[in-house]
């Protein structure tokens, strides 16, 4: 099969000299027709500018990138009839208006014949459960629901690639889970179309994903399935550790030797912290225990667990994605 | 070629939709947008009749009170469009789209002057009864024709704002209001420009509404024809022909330029 979309070498930068931001470094990815393609990473990695230049909102300062075969640069209105996208988290559309009237209003964008346009709105409506809001003005929507007619609205054109911007933004466990079942079955029975999918969600990533590439300070760091990334880790203990502090500041034990990395999660109101750490060697974790009781806190628990996704960025960067996010604001 | 041509007039036909249907949905927006209009026209009414400069006056204030709704509406609306669209996320889904940017930017135009039409006509019919403006409409057709002619240079004048607003934020807004004030003065919208001294003349020729309005004040009241306002007509035109494919321009190379630089679908900048 061909590749569907493809980036060789792509760099953007932003601003000049001193504050030149480098937004993506060399990112060179090839999707296949029908895949459904996860770019994780955590705030400003880079996703969105790749999203951007893909679609056709953004020029790259160098490299090249083609969608459906055509140059996103110099072919773009070739590029915009095959795509669509979705923000999420983005308003979808004109708050005075029904969810309605803005789905039929979107899909003149597209050239849909309105018989069409009123037909598959109503099916999506349907299958994404808010058909009960066709005619309520689309301001009065929840972020839940606002969300459901963001993905009608793209899938709407019938694209035959979907760009996804962080889809499940902010959304509850179960409407993200339906939004991303829906889009697995959109791409893999219904429309057999490409995905490509931003996303910080490690779940997200690993549950839609045919393939991730992990994407840091503009770089892509590993390239795989979820499963093969993982299985890379097999070999490399992980340990959470839960402490009965979230005032801490966990650094310390970046010191201990043969830790691979770690990342922190509190829970201020149990007062508990999870800390997921990877080491070489099992016998580094009772290492980590006496620090941590050295240092007066009491370790709650420790228990071995199995990779995730996360554990694949820990691996690569040392630490993990809110740490990386916290360093980026700092 | 033909199929691009059938889309892109879809696309400007539903962003009208969009516009009259949005425009006019809270009847209290309709009422405030007439009566306002009206206030402001009585008062230079009064004003002059107070001074007695005659009732020719009447008939000038009318017309100039029901066209400036057309150019409050373009800037208000027109210009400052795709920065609204920027912030509402809509102007992404433009930009993505396969479509000519040109066919929303007409469809804006023409969404705003129907809306604004249903504002004039209200504002004209009040105005011509309470003031009993009397009309010497001798070649309406003419009448008609400039006033078409003027809107279409209105609206050119519009889209292009509308293009070069597209990358700058908050500071279309001002430039925007700036604007207000000063073509109301200077295209004579409540007396006659002659009246203004000629460097503003000058200035005010460089508006097209101040054709527009001589145009039609010519034809309308003061019952002359085509023979008296054919340089309207061609300066009207000629307007029209300059501002269309300039703000074409303009759109192709702000958008260009805001991919380049990264502002375009950027906020609150
Ligand atoms: N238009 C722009 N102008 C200037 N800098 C930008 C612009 N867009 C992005 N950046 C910078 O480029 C970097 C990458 O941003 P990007 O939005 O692609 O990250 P992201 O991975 O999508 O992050 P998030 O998870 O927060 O959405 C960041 O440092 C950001 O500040
Ligand atoms: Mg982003």
């Amino acid at each position: 099969m061909s590749d569907y979309v493809e980036t060789i070498n792509l760099c953007r930068t932003f601003g000049k000299k001193k504050d030149l931001v480098k937004a993506l470094d060399g990112v060179s990815i090839s999707i296949k027709e029908g895949e459904i393609f996860g770019l994780l990473g955590p705030n400003g990695a880079g996703k969105t500018t790749l999203i951007k230049i893909l679609t056709t909102l953004l020029l790259p300062t160098r490299g090249e990138a083609y969608v459906g075969g055509f140059n996103v640069v110099k072919e773009a209105d070739k590029v915009r009839k095959i795509i669509n996208l979705v923000s999420g988290g983005e308003t979808p559309g004109y708050g005075i208006l029904s969810v309605k009237e803005n789905l039929w209003f979107f899909s003149q964008l597209y050239g849909l014949n309105s018989s069409v346009a009123k037909e598959r709105s109503k099916r999506l409506m349907a299958d994404l459960d808010f058909e009960q809001y066709a005619n309520t003005r689309m301001s009065k929507l929840s972020t839940g629901y606002k969300q459901r007619m963001s993905l009608a609205r793209g899938l709407l054109s019938d694209p035959k690639i979907l760009f996804l911007d962080e889809p499940t933004l902010g959304l509850d466990v179960l409407t993200a889970k339906k939004l991303r079942n829906y889009v697995i079955d959109w791409a893999k029975q219904e429309r057999k179309g490409t995905v490509l999918l931003t996303t910080h969600y490690m779940i997200e990533a690993d549950e839609m994903c045919d393939r991730v590439a992990i994407i840091s300070n503009g770089r892509i760091l590993a390239c795989d399935s979820p499963q093969v990334l993982k299985e890379d880790l097999r070999k490399t203990p992980i340990a959470k550790i839960e402490v009965s502090s979230v005032q801490t500041d966990f650094s310390f034990i970046e010191k201990v030797k043969g830790i691979i990395g770690y990342s922190e999660t509190r829970n201020i109101q149990t007062g508990v912290t999870h800390l997921r750490v990877m080491v070489n060697d099992r016998k580094v974790f009772a290492e980590i225990e006496s620090k941590l009781n050295e240092a007066e806190l009491k370790v709650l628990a420790v228990n071995e667990t199995e990779p995730t996704l996360e554990d694949v960025y820990i691996r690569l960067v040392g630490k993990g994605f809110e740490e990386a996010e916290e360093k980026a604001h700092a | 070629m033909l199929d691009d041509l059938v889309r892109n007039l879809r696309v400007a036909y539903a962003r009208l939709w969009v516009r009259v249907k949005g425009g006019n949905r809270e009847p209290e927006w309709l009422i405030f947008d007439m009566f306002l209009p009206i206030f402001t026209l009585s008062a230079y009414v009064y004003l002059y009749k107070m001074l007695g400069v005659g009732t020719e006056f009447a008939g000038f204030v009318v017309i100039g009170g029901t066209m400036l709704a057309f150019w409050t509406n373009v800037l208000w609306n027109m210009s400052a469009q795709f920065y609204w669209e920027k912030e509402t996320g809509t102007l992404e889904a433009y930009l993505v789209a396969p479509i000519s940017r040109m066919a929303i930017l007409l469809g804006m135009a023409l969404g705003g002057f129907v809306n604004t039409t249903l504002r004039a006509v209200a504002i004209l019919t009040v105005g011509l009864l309470i003031f009993q403006v009397p009309l010497a409409l001798n070649e309406p057709f003419t009448a008609l024709l400039i006033f078409f002619l003027t809107i279409a240079a209105l609206y050119s004048l519009g889209m292009l704002f509308a293009s070069l607003f597209l990358l700058y934020g908050r500071e279309a807004w001002h430039t925007a209001s700036l604007l207000q004030e000063p073509v109301q003065f200077i295209s004579g919208s409540f007396y006659p420009v002659r009246y203004l001294p000629t460097m503003l003349q000058l200035l005010a020729s460089l508006v097209p509404l101040t054709f527009g309005l001589d145009g039609i004040r010519k034809t309308a009241i003061s019952g002359e024809g085509i023979a008296q306002v054919w340089p309207h007509v061609i300066a009207l035109s000629v307007f029209t022909l300059v501002l269309l494919p300039l703000a074409k321009l303009a759109l192709n190379f702000m958008e260009n330029l805001g991919k380049k630089e990264g502002r375009l679908t950027l906020r609150w900048q």
